[in-house]
């Protein structure tokens, strides 16, 4: 196995995830897509690793991704809980408090 | 522990000392520090206000100063007594190379020894113009193996006197010892004697770019005897102070800051390295601020602490540029015992280059100046009598004030080499010294204050240290700081003890035949004042004497060559100041303690009593004795200004036996086997000098007894001055008279700021243009051609100079007054008169005409036309602009990844 | 099944591989194709689904790579907890189950054109920089948990409080954010 296929398929997550963020008006699916863009660097690290011969290091700060994951989605839905009983929506569309 | 000594071209032996005390000095500081954090703290809550806790830390400093003394004095007698045998002798090393075992480190025959730095020192001093050749000689292979050069320098050095050790016939050691004693004499009996080093402990705490810059302690004679000065006059200051600023308002912050200043002192002296002692100069300089405005509701007061603080600004300039061409000349070192020993190790041989330690010794000479009141910048000292008393016996007199000669003993390498004082006739050291001691002298003789009297006094014995420094006699020097101050704080002490009973400071005023109200004061003072006159047996007389003998000069009289120097013009200045001090200290007796009281009647003549407001019930009728705890510190430091002279009896005193004379010289003195101590010759003590010295004290005396036991207290018991005396009768004098009044003026001319902005500019840019050449030239490190570092360096001294003096005509005082307050008030006052009020008038009397005009031309066409314009400008704007600002947030971040892409395709297309 | 194959060592080596190889492909094909319907379902609880079947996935590239316990770990953590969590945020959020229109925001072309723009650059940079790379899979034997385990708390050990902390902290911030007032 080649190492590029990894990352090819890493980059295309990757991007996949990117455009998720910037064309989806739904605040939960626009969480998902960061989900995407996270579980791509994972892919990344993970065959950089073994690519390396530094699999044990690898997975330890896989392993830290997860964490930081688990706890951003976390505070990335309690965000979005507070901005739909704000504006009873979670369409980011209409969050357009920067607008001058 | 890991100091590198470079070998000193005298060879010898060293040991290096060591012991508890000596090794864990920080404490002493340390205490004191925490002693000003507790009193800052929790002192006000405290039921003595926190004076407690500042004299019981200084109590536990002045035992361990003492402790550490003893412990240094068992290490110097240990290696006195070494052998090679039984001690362990320090391996020398440059760069790094052992040079253990080279011809110079061989145990030597003493006599041998002695004889040949007989004849070193005469080579050194009577041809500079040699020393100056075989510096450009050496110059040439400078890019040489160091090591090999420091050899091949040995042996040319000595060629000429014989194989180095085994020139036994040389001569007797006596036949030279006219001229110069050799730093081994003292150890007669040894066939060897070695020399205690400095015990240096040190941490790193910040290392950069292969520089360690450490933090520690360095304890060697001169440490040892400032650590003990400073704790036991602290101490008795401290205790004074209990009764003296009883109920002041600010007690507890007056023994905050004392802690502070002891502990900064104490910093200070232990200093392992330059940095440390820049560090402890300046905080010497804030206490010494604060305590001079610790009254700073009266605006001289605050003017005197401000005047003090900016004048210590002008030298520490001069500190920073000196101690910084010291780092960079000594090939990146801070350590003060590295710096000394590349400065006397000497350009030829891998250490500093003379023209560089000229330089910095000029600039450190700006920061001696500033800090230890040497004429031009002492202005300052007199101004800071403002200050509580028992500040001014601590501060202004026994410790702080010495700093200055402090720095230049501990640096003495640098400035005896970069002054060439083993060489010279004449150099800038004595030179100022020599004029600050005639100037404080005769200052002292024309005021009223009894504290400026003692203010001036204190600037000419500084003077005297710096004197001593200047001829080469160092232990002299520091001998005579020890001496003056015990007999300065008592002196000092003593006029607080007067004041507090008669709540002045004015001697004609205020004071007079103090004697009958203060039996325990006056004998007090009477013992500090002759001490402080120099006659025998105090010790003043040993310490002044020692100074006059130091310079060399007597010799000249007596028809002899001598080998210091030809510093006979030194002698003759100390002389007419030793006789004038004599005579002044004559004054102030009389008028202080003799004669009829003069004080007492006009109470309403608080100025000076309120500047000092320890007491606002105002005694009416007679003075009386101060208490306890004001006579108990007059009385210890009196008798110890009786026998401290004792210390240093000289060589050969009446057949006393080598282990009780010069036991101060021998304790404290490095000896130049150190390797970072300069060979300095001794002169001999002459008897027909001590007698006629003493006849001068003697006569001064006996003239201003005339003058004022005889003549004056003959017009009347209370008359201060003779009616019709002779500064009315002769023009000649009462110019004099005049002028000294005036302080020669000084004061009047800083304070004359004329079209000194545009001055100060200009040398600002002159120091600044030269100091970025500087830095310049030290980062191309020896590319540079030696003519341009010359030049930008004595462009630099120039705009030091330029920039001193401009500064000083900005500052100072009533200088910063006139300079800041003044033209200000001016200004502001001719604005208000001239514009407002002008204004005012005119927008008055046109106003409705104007108004009109206003409405229908301005305010209709301009003003509503351009606001207007600028509504619709910026809305035509704003709608252009708004279709960007969407507060879309997922827009802008399309924005942002977009051109990141870009950024990052551009990236890995371009590399 | 994946596991066998990747610790397959004493097997042909051209056969582990060429299965390897398969199987790559196959999960990736799956994969990129989910990833694109999470990003462009109109139904919230149809992308989550998909989104079960991304992270399905990356797991069991965890797998093919040999590393075990990270794979379990994915599938614990977001499929069992994660998922579950979105789930609830659709939920809580009153999004309609079933298709929804105005899902897309009206900058969808500049998305995709950056989106495509970002993947050339790094689909160029990755091949100019690992074209012919390869990893050794068969000669990497898949870790254990011992040693990961070992690894985090030992040498790791500090990230590792570090991580605790923030997920302790995250935990207050998200109850702070998120309750009543």
């Amino acid at each position: 196995m080649y190492l590029v296929q990894f990352l090819l398929l890493s980059s295309i997550l990757f991007c996949i995830g990117v455009y998720g963020v910037l064309a989806r008006r739904n605040a939960v699916l626009v969480l998902m897509s960061i989900e995407l863009i996270l579980n791509a660097v994972n892919i990344n690290l993970i065959a950089f690793g073994a690519f390396n011969g530094a699999q044990i290091p690898a997975e330890v700060f896989a392993l830290f991704i997860i964490a930081v994951a688990a706890a951003e989605v976390g505070v990335g839905l309690a965000l979005v809980l507070t901005i739909y009983r704000n504006s009873k929506s979670i369409d980011l569309h209409q969050v357009d408090l920067l607008k001058g | 522990m890991n100091t590198t000594y470079l070998a000193a071209e005298s060879g010898g032996l060293a040991v290096e000392a060591s012991g508890f005390f000596l090794e864990n000095v920080w404490i002493i500081p340390a205490i004191m520090a925490v002693s000003f954090a507790i009193i800052l703290g929790f002192g006000k809550r405290m039921p003595r206000g926190g004076s407690e806790v500042g004299i019981a830390a200084v109590g536990v400093c002045f035992i361990l100063a003492l402790l550490t003394a003893g412990q240094w004095i068992g290490q110097v007698n240990e290696a006195a007594n070494c052998t090679p045998k039984t001690c362990d002798y320090i391996e020398y090393s440059i760069d790094g190379v052992d040079h253990k075992g080279e011809a110079g480190y061989i145990p030597l025959d003493y006599e041998a020894y002695a004889s040949d730095q007989a004849h070193a020192a005469d080579d050194t001093h009577a041809d500079d113009g040699e020393s100056h050749d075989t510096d450009a000689e050496a110059h040439g292979d400078e890019d040489g193996d160091h090591s090999d050069d420091e050899a091949h320098a040995e042996d040319d050095d000595h060629s000429d006197e014989g194989a180095y050790p085994i020139d036994t016939n040389a001569g007797s050691p006596d036949g030279e010892s006219a001229s110069a004693l050799t730093a081994f004499t003292e150890a007669e009996a040894g066939s060897t004697a070695a020399a205690a080093v400095a015990v240096v402990s040190e941490r790193t705490w910040w290392s950069n770019g292969g520089i360690n810059f450490t933090i520690g302690t360095m304890v060697d004679g001169l440490t040892v005897t400032l650590l003990v000065v400073v704790t036991l006059v602290s101490m008795l200051v401290h205790i004074y102070s209990t009764d003296y600023v009883a109920g002041d308002r600010r007690f507890t912050h007056y023994f905050g800051f004392l802690s502070l200043f002891t502990a900064a002192m104490l910093f200070f002296v232990t200093s392992a390295n330059v940095l440390q002692m820049i560090v402890g100069w300046e905080l010497v300089g804030v206490c010494s601020f604060a305590l001079i405005g610790h009254w700073w509701e009266e605006q001289p007061n605050s003017d005197a602490a401000l005047k003090a603080f900016l004048t210590n600004r002008v030298g520490d300039m001069g500190l920073l540029i000196g101690m910084i061409i010291l780092f960079f000349a000594s090939n990146e070192k801070w350590s003060i015992i590295d710096i000394n020993a590349a400065a006397i190790l000497g350009e030829g041989k891998g250490g500093t280059s003379h023209t560089m330690l000229l330089i910095a010794s000029l600039c450190l000479l700006a920061a001696v100046m500033s800090k230890s009141g040497q004429f031009f910048l002492h202005t300052w000292l007199p101004d800071a009598m403002a200050g509580p008393t028992p500040v001014s016996a601590l501060i202004h007199a026994a410790t702080m004030v010495v700093a200055g000669v402090y720095l230049i003993a501990r640096l003495y390498g640098v400035f005896f080499n970069g002054l060439s004082i083993g060489g010279s006739s004449i150099n800038a050291l004595a030179v100022i010294g020599a004029v600050t001691t005639l100037v404080g002298a005769s200052l002292a003789f024309v005021q009223d204050d009894i504290k400026k009297v003692l203010a001036y006094s204190t600037i000419s014995q500084l003077g005297y240290m710096t004197l001593a420094l200047g001829v080469g006699a160092w232990t002299a020097a520091v001998f005579h700081l020890t001496t003056h101050a015990l007999f300065k704080a008592c002196l000092f002490l003593g006029a607080g003890s007067v004041s507090h009973a008669v709540h002045s400071f004015d001697m004609k005023k205020d004071m007079g035949g103090m004697r009958k109200f203060m039996p325990t004061t006056y004998k007090t003072f009477l013992i500090g004042s002759i001490a402080l006159a120099g006659l025998p047996p105090l010790a003043g007389f040993w310490s002044k004497d020692e100074i006059l003998a130091g310079t060399g000069g007597w010799g000249f009289f007596e028809g002899e060559s001598h080998a210091n120097g030809a510093y006979t013009i030194m002698l003759v200045m100390g002389m007419i100041t030793a006789a004038m001090t004599a005579a002044y200290m004559t004054r102030v007796m009389y008028l202080t303690f003799f004669g009829e009281f003069r004080g007492g009647h006009h109470d309403d003549d608080h100025g000076h009593a309120a500047a000092d407001a320890h007491d606002d019930h105002a005694h009416h009728g007679d003075p009386h004795e101060s208490g306890p705890r004001i006579l108990w510190p007059l009385r210890i430091l009196a008798g110890l200004a009786v026998v401290a002279g004792l210390m240093n009896l000289p060589k050969n005193f009446l057949g006393l036996p080598s282990g009780i004379t010069l036991r101060f010289e021998h304790f404290v003195e490095p000896l130049a086997a150190t390797g970072y101590f300069p060979k300095i010759s001794h002169a001999d003590p002459s008897w027909s000098l001590a007698i006629f010295s003493t006849l001068v004290v003697a006569g001064a005396v006996g003239v201003a007894y005339w003058y004022y036991f005889v003549k004056v207290n003959a017009q009347s018991p209370s008359a201060t001055e003779m009616i019709n005396g002779p500064t009315e009768r002769s023009k000649l004098l009462k110019a004099g008279h005049t002028m000294l009044k005036n302080r020669y003026y000084l004061d009047h001319i800083y304070d004359s700021g004329a079209a000194v902005g545009a001055a100060g500019a200009t040398a600002m840019g002159s120091i600044f243009g030269a100091a970025a050449g500087l830095t310049l030239g030290f980062s191309l490190d020896n590319g540079l051609d030696q003519a341009l570092w010359s030049s930008l360096i004595w462009g630099m001294v120039l705009g030091l100079t330029v920039f001193t003096i401009v500064y000083l005509a900005l500052r100072t005082g009533t200088g910063i007054a006139s300079f800041t307050k003044r033209p200000l008030a001016y200004a502001a006052n001719w604005v208000h008169e001239n514009v407002i009020d002008a204004a005012v008038d005119e927008v008055g009397k046109n106003s409705v005409k104007t108004a009109d005009a206003l409405y229908k031309y301005i305010d209709q066409g301009v003003i509503d036309g351009s606001v207007n314009a600028a509504g619709r400008g910026s809305q035509g704007a704003g709608g252009e602009l708004r279709r960007w600002s969407t507060g879309q947030v997922q827009q802008y971040a399309t924005v942002m990844f977009a051109g990141a892409t870009l950024l990052a395709g551009l990236l890995i297309i371009v590399l | 099944m994946i596991t066998t194959v990747a610790s397959m060592v004493s097997a042909p080596v051209l056969g582990a591989v060429v299965a390897q190889n398969v199987f790559f492909y196959l999960i990736a094909a799956v994969m990129v194709i989910a990833a694109l319907r999470v990003v462009t379902t109109s139904n919230i609880v149809h992308a989550a689904l998909y989104l079960v079947v991304v992270l399905a996935g990356v797991a069991a590239q965890f797998l093919l790579l040999g590393a075990e316990f990270v794979g379990v770990t994915q599938v614990l953590v977001y499929i069992g907890a994660v998922i579950v969590l979105f789930l609830f945020g659709i939920m809580l959020t009153r999004a309609k189950v079933g298709n929804e229109d105005g899902l897309d925001h009206d900058n969808v072309i500049p998305a995709i054109l950056t989106a495509v723009l970002l993947v050339l650059v790094m689909g160029y940079a990755v091949v100019d920089f690992a074209g012919d790379e390869e990893i050794d899979v068969l000669g990497n034997s898949p870790t254990t948990v011992e040693q990961v385990s070992d690894s985090i708390f030992s040498t790791y050990i500090v990230a590792f409080e570090a991580i605790s902390v923030l997920l302790l902290a995250a935990l207050i911030g998200a109850i702070v954010v998120a309750r009543k007032e």
